[in-house]
Parts: C-alpha cells; structure tokens; sequence
C-alpha cells in the first residue's frame, strides 16, 4: 500500500499509537499493583510496599480453602473440555457434511447461545436447575458451563471438517468404515490441531466463566473465579492482599493456558467467529 | 505366486526363511486388500433401499450425530428461557402481569434500564469508534499478532480480577492518584472506585480489546487492492477510509457494536465490586440477582431476565434496521 507521509496522517498514526500505549501501560501496571500487593507486607502511601513476603499464599492455602478450590475447578473444567468435545465434535461433523431439513434452524440455536449475555440466560437457567435440584452440586455447574461450550466446539471445527477432503471418508466407507470406527481412524487423526485449539479455547473460556458458575455454584461447588468474586466482596473480613495471592493463583491458571493456547489458535479466535 | 528375488550367494536355509517371510507378507497384504471389504460392501447393498429412503430426506446415522448436542441446548437454553418467560407470567401474587406492573410502577427497578443503557451506550460507543483506527494501524503492521495476544489478556482475565485490580490500582492511594498528585494535576486524590467511573473504566479495560479483535477480524477482511486502487486514482486517508473502507465496514461494524452492547449491558462483577451498587450503578443484572438470591422470587427474577433480554433484542433489532437505512448501496454488500 502506497505510504502517505504528511504532516497531519503522522501525527494521527502517533496519536492512534499513544492511545494503545497508554491503554497497554494501564493494563499492565493493574497486573502489576495485584502481583506486587500479593507479596507486599504493608503498603500505604507509598509507591511500593515496605517489605514483601510469601505469607499471604501460605495464608490462603491453609485458611481459604484454596486446595479444595482448585480441585473442584479442575473438575468443572475437565468435565466441560470432554463433555463438550463428545457433543460438540459429532455434531458439527452432521452440520458440516449433512444437508438435514432444519439445519438452518439448528445453526441459529448452537448461535444464540454464544450471542446472548450468559447473565441474560443464566437466571431462567439457574430457575431450571435449582428446581431438578442439580444447582448447589458440582453437576449444576458443569452442565450450566456446557451451555455456550458445546455451541462454541461446533462453531470452530465446522470449517476444520469442511477443509477435510470428502474422498478420504468415502474411501474408508467403501472399505466398509462404519461411522465410529471412521471418527476413529480417519477424522480424530485429521482434526486433531482443530480439536486441540477447540477444546483448549473452552478449557480458557471455562476457568474464566464467572456469571454462569457465580449463578449455579453452591458453597462446595465454586470455581477460582467466584471464590475470588467472594473473596473481594466480602473485603474487610480477610487481608487484601491475601485477596490478590488469590487473584494472582487465578491469573497463573488462565494465562498459562492461554500462552498455551496462543501457540496454536490465533488471538481473534478468542473472541469467535473470526471468519476466513 | 511370486516370491521377492533372493540375492545371489545365499545358503539354502537362509533362502527358505527369506520365501517364508515373503509369502506370508503378500498374504497378509493380498487380505487386507480384498477380502474383508467384500461382505460388508455385499451387506451394505442388503440395506440399500432403506438407507436411500432415508437419505432422500437428509437423513442418515451421520446427521443423528447432530441430535445430542441439539436436545442438550434445547433442554438447557431455550427450555429455561421458555420457562422463564411463563413463570415471569406467574407471579407470587397478584395477576399475571404483576412483576411487570411492579417493575415499571417501583422507581427503583424501572430505573435500573436507565443506569444499565446510561453505562452501557457510552462505553460501547466509545470502545467502538477507539478500534476502528486502531485496528486499520494494526493490520499494516508485522507484530500484529503480538499486539493481540496481549490485548487478548483482559478478555482471558475476565471482570472479576480486573475489579479486583482496578480497585487498588484507581483507588485513592493507587499509582493512578499517585501520579497525579505527583505531576500537581490535581490537589485531592480523584475519586475513581465505588462510582460510575469504575464501572466504565472497567468495562473500557475488557470491552475495547473484545471490540478491537472483532473489528480487526473485519478489517483485514476488505481486500487490499481496492484501498490500493483508491490510492492509485489520488485518493487521500481521509477519503480513502471514507470511502472505501468505512462503507464495507458498515455490516461488521454493526454486528460489533451489537455484540459490545449486549456484553457491556449484562455486566455484573465490575457493577458490584467497582460501582455503587445500591445506587449510581444498580444495573438490571443486580436487580435480577436480588430478586433470585436474595428474595428468592424466582417469578419476578425471570421476568427482570426476560426486560433484560427485550432491551437487549430492541436495541440490537434497531442497530440492524439503521444500518438498512443509512447504507443500502452497492457498496455495503460488495467484496468484503
């Protein structure tokens, strides 16, 4: 593209750059304030605290219940990335190569999910499974975090299984592949980096899912992220910055996978339907 | 049958284990080859008419596979939403449209649209109209991908932890209130937590890198060479981006300023943790939580969900129908 070099597009391309900067400098010194103020002893009124410890992550280990936190995430998480997989892989595999009478219909469903506020659904949501008596319980946030991860998995693997070339399936229907064992041999193998990208989208998506697991979760039931929302609302009854030693635990969980994840999905694909 | 040529000079019990292997290779290969297909293909034409029957109407075992993850949303999205809809319409007393009299008669419900659009419209607005030039920047540039992935972290953190660190870092003694009273801007620490600016700025923070990625998936989207030809016949940036690109960027921008709305009109976290929630920043999803949790009228919550998503739908209905008015040439539809 041709470069335009007067005085006025410079100094736009300046500003538009100063904007950016200025947005990522924010950014990270917020990072920075809840890092710092997790190892900090004591800190008021100055630019930094006077000494730092270790003791704020020793405090929230043995007294908040953080172990057990962790696990029940991992659990949420696990359960979601699979379960998700299972229904979500199959299914776009139909929309993708099967002309079915409704399937315009069936696509506008696995949308709206993804593009309705998950705080709009999550109210009537969480009615429903209070009254099957699954809200409270570990399975009540499992299946309220399934409802726009499944939507999502089949949104992202449709153009991974369209770019599959159709021949491969035909020869292995013709040396008499049944669809299982087709799944089996030919697609998993196939699409396995858009699985892989898929599932670790969800898996990021999952740990960070505040509003459905906020709405769903009972006391033994929460994930990092609504113990942390807890945890901040109720300041006052714990030290600050053994808030932000939670905060921080939180912030290791969801930016390792998504360093992970970034080696194998492009950041756009973050926010969905980025298109090719 | 033909056995693989064995190389000159080997003894005769060298050569029969040699016959041996060969053999027993080709017949491992001649079977893999023909004979198991051969019943299934025989079975396969036994169930053909059926089969065809069934695949006349799009259907076969391959489009069942659909069906799982299609009763599971319906069971856990639109049955909750039909329900909710009809238990809105079965209040705790009174008739049926007694939540929603309530709602719009009580001050202090009806009010939480306004608050909600009052917080919502600006920061949509603002995010919207900040990407656009940024993203047309980004996408010339070679460390795009590195500029996104960092603004990707606020979206991964989520609202929750940036409350949490926009609670100390604007607060009143934070690095923020240090540094202007450092540089004299200001004489008193600026108020920035527990009010309207919180909430915004917090939605600033994970609403504009959202907006950008979906605005920069857009722009790289318009195909170089008309920007390039625009160029070529003496077009400026100015008229180039009025011209070329802002009108093929009419539809996705729409869609994005839906998407950033709807978002920033559910928030909850930052309303609570860095707003006034029984005040200036009381939004319709603490209404709806209050009714649900904390009076556990499951009625009257729903039909606050069910207002929550009519304004929602009124205002993505009324983005669509502008864009309709304002650009139904040639150009909003053209190579994109």
């Amino acid at each position: 593209m041709q470069r335009d070099a007067s005085f006025g597009e410079r100094a736009w391309a300046l500003g538009v750059w100063a904007v950016t900067g200025f947005f990522m400098l924010n950014l990270f010194a917020m990072i920075a304030t809840v890092v710092v103020n997790s190892f900090g002893t004591r800190w008021f009124a100055t630019w930094l605290p006077a000494g730092y410890t270790a003791r704020w992550y020793a405090l929230v280990w043995d007294e908040f219940q953080l172990p057990d936190i962790l696990i029940v995430t991992v659990e949420v998480v696990a359960a979601v990335v699979v379960v998700s997989g299972i229904l979500g892989v199959p299914a776009a595999y139909a929309m993708a190569r099967r002309n079915f009478p409704g399937k315009r219909a069936a696509m506008a469903l696995f949308l709206l999910p993804l593009l309705v506020p998950p705080f709009t659904y999550g109210i009537p949501l969480a009615t429903v499974l209070y009254q099957a008596h699954l809200a409270g319980t570990i399975w009540g946030v499992i299946l309220a975090n399934l409802v726009p991860t499944v939507p999502f998995v089949i949104l992202i693997m449709i153009p991974f299984i369209e770019q599959i070339d159709p021949r491969v399936e035909a020869a292995a229907r013709v040396f008499g592949a049944r669809t299982p064992r087709l799944f089996a041999r030919i697609l998993v193998p196939l699409l396995a980096p858009g699985i892989l990208s898929a599932l670790l989208l969800v898996l990021v998506r999952t740990i960070a899912m505040f509003e459905l697991t906020f709405l769903t979760a009972g006391p033994t039931s929460q994930t990092l992220v609504v113990a942390l929302y807890y945890a901040v609302f109720a300041a006052g009854v714990r030290p600050g910055q053994s808030i932000d030693a939670m905060a921080v635990v939180y912030m290791a969980a969801t930016l390792i996978w998504l360093l992970v994840t970034l080696r194998f999905v492009s950041p756009t694909q973050i926010v969905g339907r980025a298109r090719r | 049958m033909p056995f693989l040529p064995a190389p000159k000079g080997m003894d005769a019990r060298a050569k029969r284990e040699h016959d041996v292997v060969a053999s027993s290779g080709m017949a491992d290969m001649s079977q893999s080859a023909t004979s198991p297909p051969l019943p299934r293909i025989a079975m396969a034409a036994d169930h053909l008419p059926l089969r065809a029957r069934l695949r006349e109407h799009g259907l076969d075992g391959a489009t069942l596979l659909v069906l799982p993850a299609l009763l599971f949303v319906i069971a856990l999205f639109v049955y909750p939403f039909l329900y909710g809809l009809y238990l809105s319409f079965t209040p705790m007393k009174g008739n049926a449209l007694a939540n929603y009299t309530r709602f719009f008669s009580d001050p202090f419900l009806y009010s939480t649209i306004r608050i909600t659009l009052v917080l919502a419209v600006p920061v949509t607005v603002l995010n919207v109209v900040a990407a656009i030039p940024v993203a047309l920047r980004v996408r010339l540039m070679r460390h795009q991908r590195l500029i996104t992935a960092i603004l990707v972290i606020p979206i991964t953190l989520g609202t929750v932890l940036v409350a949490e660190g926009l609670l100390t870092y604007l607060g009143p003694i934070g690095w923020v209130n240090r540094v202007l009273l450092g540089s004299g801007l200001v004489a008193h620490p600026v108020r920035l937590v527990h009010n309207y600016w919180g909430v915004f700025l917090s939605l600033v923070i994970t609403g504009f890198p959202f907006t950008f990625l979906l605005v920069l998936s857009y722009v790289t989207g318009i195909d170089p060479s008309l920007e390039n030809a625009a160029a070529v016949l003496g077009a400026r940036a100015r008229a180039r981006f009025r011209r070329i690109l802002l009108p093929l960027l009419v539809p996705g921008l729409t869609i994005t300023l839906a998407l950033s709305f709807v978002q920033a009109f559910s928030v909850f976290p930052s309303a609570v943790l860095l707003g006034a929630p029984a005040g200036p920043t009381r939004v319709i999803s603490i209404a709806a939580y209050q009714a649900a949790f904390e009076q556990y009228d499951y009625s009257m919550a729903s039909a606050i969900a069910m207002l929550m998503a009519a304004v929602q739908v009124l205002v993505v209905v009324a983005l669509l129908a502008m864009r309709g008015l304002v650009y139904r040439g040639p150009a909003a539809t053209g190579k994109g």
